[in-house]
């Protein structure tokens, strides 16, 4: 694919009827003031979220980095100096510590960033595939408005010291609660909004959303109402927060992902996704084995064999969708991957979806007990889940904002420049730091196999340069975050082009509009 | 409207099932362990835990040691957790019936902490090392928890529980580095953390 003048129209579906093209218009306007919310705040949280990443990533090679803040200083106080001296001084506090900041991190990018995300492609693909005006409106932007005032009293809670220390379910149930209650307004609008569709074929994206969004909730009121509000048992609660914690992964942010891949992909290449039937197979086969997927969290765990080996057959079973999933993918784009030099949207979604596919290959192999007895409690899996929901999920959310955006706002991205410099950061950012864990987990997860590597002298010493090639590559992912939410600015503000087609990277000829 | 239903029906049907497998079959399974009582010791096991100890394990949750300490000890075929000491046999379900929440952890940037208590049980060397634990452990990437203590000026003879640091720690001269009550329910809370114990389910041998 050397030459430049090759053209997109290669394929070019027929130009839709304008009637279709007005629907269309009217529906994305309907969508406007929540979906931007949305898009809006989880760009906030998904700085919050980077600033609390990078702190936390040096923290983990420089235990001194940043542990002081500025306050009245009791010392001097005590000895009367401090009418002499600076009553204010340096001193340690809670609120920086790494445990805390950590979990601020997961639950700004987790529920923050990428929930809000979601939920906002989910509503506008509802809209879309329901082919009906947004309903109730308002009352998404209010569900998003008490989404986000959960997240900022749940990150303030975790911060003074009152995390629940349950991984991904760390806000206290107060916060829980509000978040929870904005959540079950989404669900219960989106099954209104699926019951109010115009009559005809059921598109799969819309299976994907529309499960996504009745999965999430009970999930999400199991695992608060059985952890945290009327606890069982200590290893009954390990499984239950796994089975959340793997769902969460799952049968929420996965779907979405997926959903949006089977929406974008067919729709900037301009040609009807491959087969209907694998894309049928894929859902159910994803549905029924990740939902049983908890249990490969806890391998080795205090709990009886057969809750373990059945999660590790479901982890195993998982290459059925995946697979089926990546060959319907594959088969859709395949001749128009030239396309991915062009359109802003096709690039990113295609690089998430092509990180699907490995993601969740190294996902199954990882819960096979002789590779997991070495990668289990190592920085391997924390490369895993940043490749997951970082190069998978935060690409295709990427890609599907370039897309909705300029439809929401009227105007076009403004620099072809800002979204390839996005594109560049954020694909070897990420590149980068899997690789860096993966082989400094590796590296780690094997000498702690052997008890007669010290723990202190040998494996910390050598994991470390790896850490601080996280830190690195968090410095260029960081860079794309605040580009990408620098254009979405000018968009928002009406900053951007109103004359000339879409933004494409390179120069495109002849009519078509990917 | 039936392709709603059918898909709704799906949509459940998966669901439950791995709720039903997942969720309720191991609460009815092993959700309602009761202690064990040793008749030769005339103990119950797992012992319960004293009221510092489980304030203590607040202060553990509220800091966030469990993303990078588990306490779990996988069994000798998986690892080498007991080659390395960080227990004398697996642990097994019954071993948590007290812990609210759970802190089994997925993650080893430092030691397994299941029986911290039995390898070091001096209330000393916890608090130095959480205060500054490069001066125990030197290369050590775990953070301070300088902020769990108080600074303050010695009237008459130094507290008991004064920390004994030694160079850059050490305070001004005149002043002493006590523990808070959050930092001393900590250390009761890491010290009663031994599960060496034998069950008739995990004998130790
Ligand atoms: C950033 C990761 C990190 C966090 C957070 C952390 N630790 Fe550690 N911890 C380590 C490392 C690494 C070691 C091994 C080196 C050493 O002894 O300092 C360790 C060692 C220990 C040890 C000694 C273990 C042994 O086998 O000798 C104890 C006890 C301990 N930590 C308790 C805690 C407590 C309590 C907290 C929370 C208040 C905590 N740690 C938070 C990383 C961490
Ligand atoms: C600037 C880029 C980022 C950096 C430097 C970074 C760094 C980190 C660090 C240091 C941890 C803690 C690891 C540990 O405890 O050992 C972490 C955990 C995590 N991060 Fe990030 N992160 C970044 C972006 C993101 C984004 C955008 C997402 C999600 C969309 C994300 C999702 C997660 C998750 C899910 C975990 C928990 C992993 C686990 O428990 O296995 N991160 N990250
Ligand atoms: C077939 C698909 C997949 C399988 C079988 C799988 C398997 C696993 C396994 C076995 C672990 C646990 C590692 C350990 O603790 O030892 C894990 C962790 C993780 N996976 Fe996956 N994975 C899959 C796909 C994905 C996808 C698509 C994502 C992102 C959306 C993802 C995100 C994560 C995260 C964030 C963690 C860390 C959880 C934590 O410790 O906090 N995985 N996965």
């Amino acid at each position: 694919m050397t030459d430049n003048t090759h053209s997109i129209p290669a394929g070019a579906p027929p130009m839709p009827p304008a009637s279709d093209a007005a629907e269309r218009a009217a529906i994305d306007q309907s969508c406007r003031r929540p979906v931007l919310f949305f898009f809006g705040s989880a760009l906030f949280w998904l700085l919050a979220g980077t600033f609390f990443a990078i702190v936390t990533s040096i923290k983990l090679h420089d235990p001194e980095f940043m542990n002081r803040a500025p306050l009245p200083d009791a010392v001097r106080f005590q000895t009367g100096e401090f009418l002499r001296a600076n009553p204010i001084s340096m001193q340690d506090v809670g609120f920086l510590t790494f445990g805390r900041f950590r979990a601020a991190h997961l639950n700004s990018v987790a529920y923050g960033w990428a929930t809000s995300a979601a939920i906002g492609v989910g509503v506008w693909l509802m809209a879309r595939l329901c082919r009906v005006p947004l309903r109730r409106p308002s009352l998404v932007t209010a569900a998003g408005v008490l989404w986000n005032i959960g997240i900022a009293i749940g990150i303030a809670a975790i911060l003074a010291g009152q995390s629940t220390s349950v991984e991904w379910l760390e806000f206290p149930p107060y916060a829980a609660l509000i978040l929870g209650t904005a959540y079950a307004i989404i669900a219960i609008w989106a099954v209104d909004m699926f019951a109010s569709r115009k009559p005809g074929h059921v598109y799969v994206t819309l299976w994907y959303v529309l499960a996504a969004f009745f999965w999430f909730p009970w999930l999400y009121a199991s695992a608060n109402i059985l952890i945290l509000l009327k606890p069982v048992q200590g290893s009954v609660q390990a499984i239950v927060n796994w089975w959340f914690g793997h769902n969460v992964l799952g049968l929420w942010f996965t779907p979405i992902g997926i959903g949006a891949a089977y929406y974008m992909i067919p729709k900037v290449i301009g040609r009807p996704i491959h087969s209907y039937y694998l894309s049928a197979i894929g859902f159910w086969s994803l549905a029924l084995f990740y939902s049983w997927n908890g249990g490969h969290h806890l391998i080795g765990g205090p709990l009886p064999a057969w809750v373990i080996t059945a999660s590790i057959v479901a982890s195993v079973m998982m290459v059925i969708p995946v697979v089926v999933t990546a060959i319907n993918h594959h088969m859709t784009t395949r001749g128009h991957f030239h396309m991915l030099r062009y359109s802003p949207t096709l690039r990113f979604v295609v690089f998430g979806a092509m990180c699907y596919t490995l993601v969740s290959l190294q996902g199954s192999s990882m819960a096979i007990r002789s590779l997991n007895e070495i990668t289990h409690f190592t920085h391997y899996t924390i490369g895993h889940a940043h490749f997951g929901l970082y190069a998978f999920f935060t690409m295709i959310m990427f890609g599907c904002m370039y897309y909705i955006v300029p439809r929401l706002c009227g105007c076009e991205w403004r620099s072809a420049y800002l979204i390839r410099l996005h594109f560049w950061t954020a694909a070897y950012g990420i590149a980068a730091m899997v690789a860096a864990l993966t082989i400094g987990g590796l590296v780690q997860g094997l000498m702690l196999a052997d008890p007669a590597k010290d723990f202190l002298g040998e494996i910390l010493a050598i994991t470390k340069p790896y850490l601080v090639g996280r830190s690195l590559s968090g410095v260029l992912l960081s860079i794309g975050h605040v580009v990408f939410a620098y254009h979405f600015a000018l968009m928002v503000l009406q900053l951007g082009r109103r004359e000339g087609g879409p933004v494409y990277f390179n120069p495109v000829e002849g009519e078509a509009r990917p | 409207m039936n392709r709603m239903r059918n898909l709704f029906i799906g949509f459940f049907a998966t669901f439950i099932s791995s709720w039903l497998g997942l969720v309720v079959a191991p609460h009815l399974q092993f959700g309602g362990l009761k202690e064990h009582l040793d008749e030769d010791e005339n103990q119950y096991l797992p012992p319960a835990r004293t009221g510092l100890a489980e304030r203590g394990a607040r202060v553990y949750a509220a800091n966030g040691c469990v993303y990078c300490h588990t306490q779990q000890v996988r069994p000798a075929h998986q690892g080498s957790d007991l080659a390395r000491g960080w227990g004398a046999r697996r642990t097994v379900a019954r071993d948590y019936i007290h812990d609210r929440p759970h802190f089994l952890g997925t993650m080893r940037t430092g030691p397994d902490l299941a029986n911290i208590g039995h390898r070091q049980n001096n209330e000393g060397w916890h608090h130095k090392h959480l205060y500054a634990p490069q001066s125990v452990s030197k290369g050590s990437i775990m953070p301070p928890f300088r902020y769990l203590y108080k600074t303050q000026r010695i009237v008459g003879a130094p507290s008991a529980d004064a920390l004994q640091l030694e160079g850059p720690d050490a305070p001004q001269p005149g002043f002493e580095i006590v523990p808070t009550e959050d930092a001393k329910a900590l250390v009761a809370y890491l010290i009663s953390l031994n599960r060496n114990y034998p069950l008739p389910e995990a004998p130790v041998d």
